[in-house]
């Protein structure tokens, strides 16, 4: 880095640069493994909901009676 | 590279500032209580579902934190208690907090839907709504019932939870909203007490200050009788046992002895001792729902283990 040469105020200038990039690398690091993590759950909740045999949903208040898994009605090969 | 000193006054918001953002703290009992109200609850879901519809409620409770921050940002710049806030110390703009707001409101609502039921998500877009709105916009600044109304918000989550795991409203639900909802006037008011300059100088009207220090008292005590009975009653409901019963009777005894020691007590014998008692009803105020709804969880586990 050939600015770490130009002595006193760009020193300390390039030090508050260093900060910034701290913080801004803090938000993207944080924001990616949001978003990994994300994924993750969308996964593990889509094979759970999979392998119940459930709807999209899981009770809406309708099917109470009966709530282990079943097969959806008509679609199956 | 000659503007790179512009950078030292632009306060770039770190991860953290966002989290802040969410308040945490009330985010942790939201999850607390979500938690309880899911795992009481007579139908339990997979634990992945569960822990996405906890994980959901809680960002929802974040997001309503954030689109709060948002539209308190000029007096939560005057309040000692949260001045260094994001928005008001600088870090986040409040355009970046509704944007924020909105969008978590969006995904989290949509997400526990998805992940439960359809009534839960509705009821947590309304918990949103109702935070946001109804609390923040509307009563906050302007009637000095703002916390008894506004405390609807913080008593939606473990009814919430109910209904992830049930898909319906029902008494136990209704009881545990009603637990949290009386719980908070006498909670806040307490706090308003010895917190006396802070909510006078944003110009909020706390009870305090319209009606003056003797009328909050008067309430505190009122308001701490009333919330005896929903304590009580959730005892006698199936998600009630002995652990319960037993903790609920200790915990109001000690609610109402508190809130009639501040009733009784004189301006000037507070003054005189730094509210030592309206402090410590208040740190007992935490304490009291805490316990509440530990207890529900205790009794839950005594009942999956065949005891009581």
């Amino acid at each position: 880095m050939p600015r770490c040469a130009l002595g006193g105020a760009s020193e300390v200038a390039l030090h508050v640069e260093t900060e910034m990039h701290r913080r801004r690398f803090s938000r993207n690091l944080g924001l990616g493994l949001v978003l990994a993590a994300f994924v993750a759950l969308v996964f593990a909740l889509t094979v759970v909901k999979v392998t119940q045999g459930d709807r999209m949903h899981a009770n809406d208040g309708k099917s109470m009676a009966g709530t282990a898994a079943q097969p959806a009605t008509g679609t199956a090969p | 590279m000659t503007d790179i000193r512009s950078y030292e006054d632009n306060r770039d918001a770190g991860f953290g500032d966002y989290v802040q953002l969410l308040k945490p703290r009330v985010m942790s009992l939201v999850v607390f209580t979500a938690l309880v109200g899911l795992l009481v609850a007579p139908v339990s879901l997979h634990p992945v579902e569960a822990f996405t519809a906890v994980l959901f409620i809680a960002l929802g409770g974040g997001a309503s934190g954030a689109l709060n921050m948002w539209w308190d940002a000029d007096i939560d710049a005057i309040m000692r208690r949260t001045k260094s806030r994001p928005i008001p110390s600088g870090r986040i703009e409040a355009g970046e907090a509704l944007a924020v707001g909105l969008a978590l409101s969006g995904i989290s609502v949509v997400m526990l839907a998805l992940a439960t039921n359809v009534l839960a998500g509705a009821l947590l877009a309304f918990t949103i709504f109702f935070y946001v709105v109804i609390y923040s916009v509307w009563l906050k600044r302007s009637t000095p019932q703002n916390i008894v109304i506004g405390g609807a918000a913080g008593a939606f989550p473990p009814m919430i939870g109910w209904v992830a795991a049930t898909g319906s409203v029902s008494l136990e639900a209704f009881l545990m909203f009603m637990l949290i909802f009386m719980w908070t006037p006498p909670h806040f008011w307490a706090l308003a007490l010895f917190m006396k300059s802070d909510y006078g100088d944003a110009k909020v009207p706390m009870l305090t200050e319209t009606h003056g220090r003797r009328v909050t008292r008067a309430h505190v005590w009122w308001y701490t009788v009333a919330l005896v009975p929903f304590s009580l009653a959730l005892g006698f409901t199936p998600i009630g046992g002995n652990v319960y019963l037993a903790a609920s009777v200790v915990l109001n005894l000690g609610f109402l002895r508190g809130a009639w020691t501040i009733w009784r007590r004189d301006e000037t014998v507070a003054e005189a001792d730094g509210y030592k008692v309206e402090k410590s009803v208040f740190r007992f105020s935490l304490l009291y729902l805490f316990l509440h709804f530990t207890a529900l969880l205790a009794d839950a586990a005594l009942r999956a283990w065949g005891g009581f």
